[in-house]
């Protein structure tokens, strides 16, 4: 499949981005170290080999029992007609990340959902305040150990 | 042929002096019944008729539930906003809230005033009947302005300054068309320019002039009427209900009222100037045609022409989209302005010069 | 490090503190009951007269947390929830996440199923551009071709009714197959809505799109270069109306789409106008895939799998895109092995279209955002899912 040839060539490539030793065994797409997150972006969005030109969707997911969130970037080219998906594994208790506005500039939405439903926070970015829920909910839905009155037990 | 000559009707005028004042007042309060019940009868049967023709339009069948053929839906309205609860909201300008629609609504009352439906029934004839018209109808646009002001809504207040601007800038081809119309009757009486065209309508005697005169009036009428495609004050899909967004039950009734009299007193004044008011079809020489044309009583002839122009306007209604602001007011300053003055200078020459059919 | 939390009332009264607006400036609320905003959208604009300085569109008051609910049904479930989100074509949401589960077990569907789905989501399409028609003509105030989108788009309900058993909440599309097989007079019925529509089209086209008045209100209104597009995530007509010809039915073909003849629309330059009759074309497109295919399904299951087998994707991450007739819908799924998702995730199109306007109706007047957000076919339940 082309996603495997692609994320191949994107980690032979940027080798010295790519983590190693993610806590959470799955198999998957490129893992990038979280110090040299922002630079990645950047880079791989004007490569002349990728040219990755739309950030489709930015979600995240929680692993409660290992501790980290694993952000997930789903980046498509609009002039090769290729995608690629970039995971960014940052821990639960500091959940802080810089903030892609600059490179794509639907980042500056994608994020809020992202903060609004999992309380993930991001440097820099210009408008951070929830989306979905009113200003003044507290607490972070999808998070899996989020408990609230309206929920229906099974 | 019937002999229509003002000098025969003079005798049905009551020009002596000595009227008590009790009599004065009866016949104002006569005139004043006789305009209610009419306005009354003739807004329902002309919402029916709207709502008909739209779904007509629409492939749809539109009332047809309550009375036969739902003629009795206009009714049923009529009575559900008599009996509805009357709300102000709380920080408006309550007497202005309060005496907005009656603005609105006096202004059409009073312009019914000089609608001559046939020789015989006309309410006053004023000797300048034009001139009172162009300015009582000016009226409304104050009611209009009013309750978009005094609602305390700023949706209200967007669709009342809109108003303002663009019915105050249609008012200038409106006069200036009838002025064009002036310029070939000869005088501002309206029983005297309907028998001026006694030798045939002013829509083809002026040829040109008196054409793009119709067409402009047309046009501006309908910016006046605030239909659509010049409908922003009320613009439905942007501001909710414009201007009396905050008016509900009676109050709400008199601007719909008052929006279909408008609506009757313009084609009326359309049918009058142009189309020749109540006088019968003739086809010169038919006489035989013409005979059966004069046994139609006049107020027929007055009416028919008058709901094809109804008809017209609530067919351009239906079908086009709306006009936005800019479009609107550079519409009328950079197209229909410089054209009435242009048409009322070539109508000067033209009658100076006697240069239209039927001199 | 900055991190700065704001809220709404903090934006709106530090708007106000800086004092620095003119003497007509004043804020308005197009609130959430709206006749144009085409669903419970909010829009705080700050306005000058007409003009419009600064738009913040204030979402939520439909989000129902369809993420957080997917985690705990299964993924037979999930695709019921999925139609609820774009409702106007939801067939096509339900094959998003077929797809997505059948690329993640390999599974194998046949002929028959995918000439049934790709008819299906080209009718869902037409569907969705007549509606998207007829309400934009009422946007702009010209309230007679609502009737005649939506007469257009019920003769399709009950096409599609017939079939699949429900007129707007389909569930037709499942993982391995389709729910029902299509009865017997559906390809007469097709074919003769085919016949039915075509002259319609240019029927349309004269009353709406030869239309000065049309014409003057939508062209150069919001004008969204390809650059700008292609930053904003925007999928679908938006973004090929700006000039880039990204079609999923083309560049990642699923379905039988590869099989078909059809030409992928593109505008030029990105204005309210291009966004307007690329989705007339697009219909047309839409009727010569269907007439090319609905001669010719070959035979077959309609169902290769047995609707009660419990789906269970292998550990890790899947996901697959579809083309809706508003832009690309993703499905992102982080297995667990366990029978209900551990995160599922639905890239809505319209939440990613829905932001540009941002940029786009600055400066410009109140009559041409409801023109700029009538040309976007936004709805608001996928927006806010």
């Amino acid at each position: 499949m082309i996603i495997s040839i692609l994320k191949d060539a994107i980690a032979s490539k940027y080798e010295s981005f790519v983590m190693q030793d993610s806590k959470v065994s799955i198999d998957t797409n490129v893992i990038i170290k979280l110090s040299k997150f922002p630079e990645f972006m950047q880079l791989i969005r004007d490569d002349k080999d990728f040219k990755f030109d739309i950030l489709l969707d930015h979600t995240a997911v929680d692993y409660i029992d290992e501790n980290v969130f694993h952000l997930v970037y789903h980046l498509y080219s609009s002039s090769y007609n290729h995608q690629v998906i970039v995971l960014v594994e940052v821990p639960r208790d500091k959940p802080v990340v810089s903030t892609l506005c600059n490179i794509w500039r639907i980042a500056e939405w994608q994020e809020r959902e992202v903060f609004d439903l999992f309380g993930i926070l991001y440097n820099n970015h210009p408008d951070l305040r929830r989306i979905f829920l009113e200003d003044d909910w507290v607490g972070f839905p999808l998070r899996k150990n989020y408990k609230d009155n309206f929920m229906l037990e099974k | 042929m019937i002999n229509y000559s003002l000098d025969n009707f003079a005798n049905l005028v009551d020009n002596s002096n000595n009227s008590t004042v009790f009599e004065v007042v009866f016949y104002i309060l006569s005139i004043f019944i006789t305009c209610l019940i009419f306005i009354s009868i003739f807004v329902m049967v002309v919402v029916y008729i709207e709502r008909k023709v739209a779904a007509a339009f629409q492939c749809r069948v539109g009332p047809n539930r309550v009375g036969w053929k739902g003629i009795l839906q206009s009714v049923a309205d009529l009575l559900k906003l008599l009996t509805k609860e009357k709300i102000t909201p709380l920080y408006s300008d309550k007497f202005l809230h309060f005496i907005s629609p009656m603005l609105c609504i006096s202004a059409s009352f009073m312009t019914l005033l000089i609608v001559p439906f046939s020789p015989y029934i006309q309410i006053i004839n004023i000797d300048m009947g034009i001139l009172y018209w162009s300015a009582v109808s000016s009226l409304g646009i104050l009611g209009i302005l009013l309750a978009g002001w005094s609602s305390y809504n700023k949706w209200s207040l967007i669709s009342a300054v809109r108003a303002a601007s663009q019915l105050i800038s249609y008012e200038l081809s409106i006069i200036l068309s009838v002025l064009t119309m002036i310029i070939f009757t000869n005088t501002l009486n309206i029983q005297k320019i309907v028998l001026s065209q006694l030798n045939g309508c002013w829509i083809w005697r002026g040829h040109l002039v008196t054409l793009i005169a119709f067409t402009i009036f047309f046009i501006a009428s309908i910016a006046e009427l605030n239909k659509i495609p010049f409908d922003l004050p009320e613009g439905e899909s942007e501001l909710g209900a414009g201007f009396h967004t905050e008016y509900s039950g009676m109050q709400f009734a008199f601007f719909f009222l008052a929006e279909y009299v408008n609506l009757f007193i313009t084609s009326t004044i359309i049918v009058i100037l142009f189309l020749g008011g109540w006088l019968p079809w003739h086809i010169s020489g038919f006489s035989i045609f013409n005979e059966l044309m004069d046994s139609i009583p006049p107020i027929i002839w007055l009416l028919l022409k008058v709901s094809i122009i109804i008809f017209v306007i609530m067919w351009i209604r239906w079908t086009l989209p709306r006009l936005r602001i800019d479009h609107l007011i550079l519409l009328e300053w950079k197209f229909l302005l410089p054209t009435s003055l242009a048409n009322m200078v070539l109508a000067s020459f033209l009658v100076l010069n006697n240069l239209y059919f039927y001199v | 490090m900055t991190i700065h939390l704001k809220t709404l009332n903090e934006i709106l009264h530090n708007l106000d503190e800086k004092k620095h607006w003119g003497t007509k400036e004043y804020f308005i609320n197009m609130g959430p009951q709206h006749p144009s905003t085409h669903g419970v959208l909010r829009f705080v604009l700050k306005l000058e007269g007409e003009i419009i300085k600064e738009i913040i569109p204030i979402l939520g008051y439909i989000h129902r947390g369809i993420e957080k609910i997917g985690e705990s049904v299964s993924y037979r479930n999930f695709v019921h929830l999925t139609d609820r989100c774009d409702y106007f074509s939801s067939i096509i949401n339900n094959w998003a996440v077929s797809r997505t589960i059948e690329q993640a077990l390999n599974m194998e569907t046949n002929d028959r199923i995918e000439t049934i789905r790709t008819i299906f989501a080209e009718i869902q399409r037409i569907q969705s551009h007549t509606m998207w028609w007829g309400v934009f003509g009422m946007d702009l105030g010209a309230f007679t071709p609502f009737f005649y989108g939506f007469r257009d788009r019920e003769f399709l309900t009950s096409i599609v009714e017939e079939t699949c058993g429900s007129r707007l909440t389909m569930n037709y599309i499942q993982p391995g197959g389709v729910l029902y097989d299509i009865k017997s007079n559906f390809i007469k019925r097709i074919k003769q809505y085919i016949q039915y529509l075509r002259p319609r089209i240019e029927e349309y086209e004269k009353l709406i799109s030869d239309n000065v008045i049309v014409q003057k209100r939508t062209e150069n209104i919001g004008i969204l270069p390809s650059e700008k597009a292609l930053s904003f995530g925007s999928t679908g007509p938006v973004l090929r109306a700006s000039g880039i010809p990204l079609d999923l039915r083309k560049n990642d073909s699923y379905g039988v789409y590869d099989k078909v003849k059809f030409s992928v629309v593109i505008g030029t330059k990105g204005d309210s106008w291009d966004r307007y009759w690329i989705r007339i074309e697009e219909m047309r497109q839409s009727l010569n895939i269907i007439e090319q295919l609905v001669d010719n399904i070959p035979a077959g299951k309609h169902m290769v799998t047995k609707y009660t087998t419990k789906i269970k994707l292998p550990v890790g991450y899947h996901h697959s895109s579809i083309e809706t007739a508003r832009g690309i819908l993703g499905i992102f799924v982080a297995s667990d092995g366990m029978e209900n998702p551990y995160r599922i995730h639905m890239r809505s199109p319209n939440y990613n279209n829905l932001w540009s306007i941002t940029d786009m109706a600055v400066g410009l007047k109140i009559s041409d955002l409801v023109t700029i957000v009538s040309t976007l076919d936004l709805i608001i339940p996928d927006v806010d899912r």
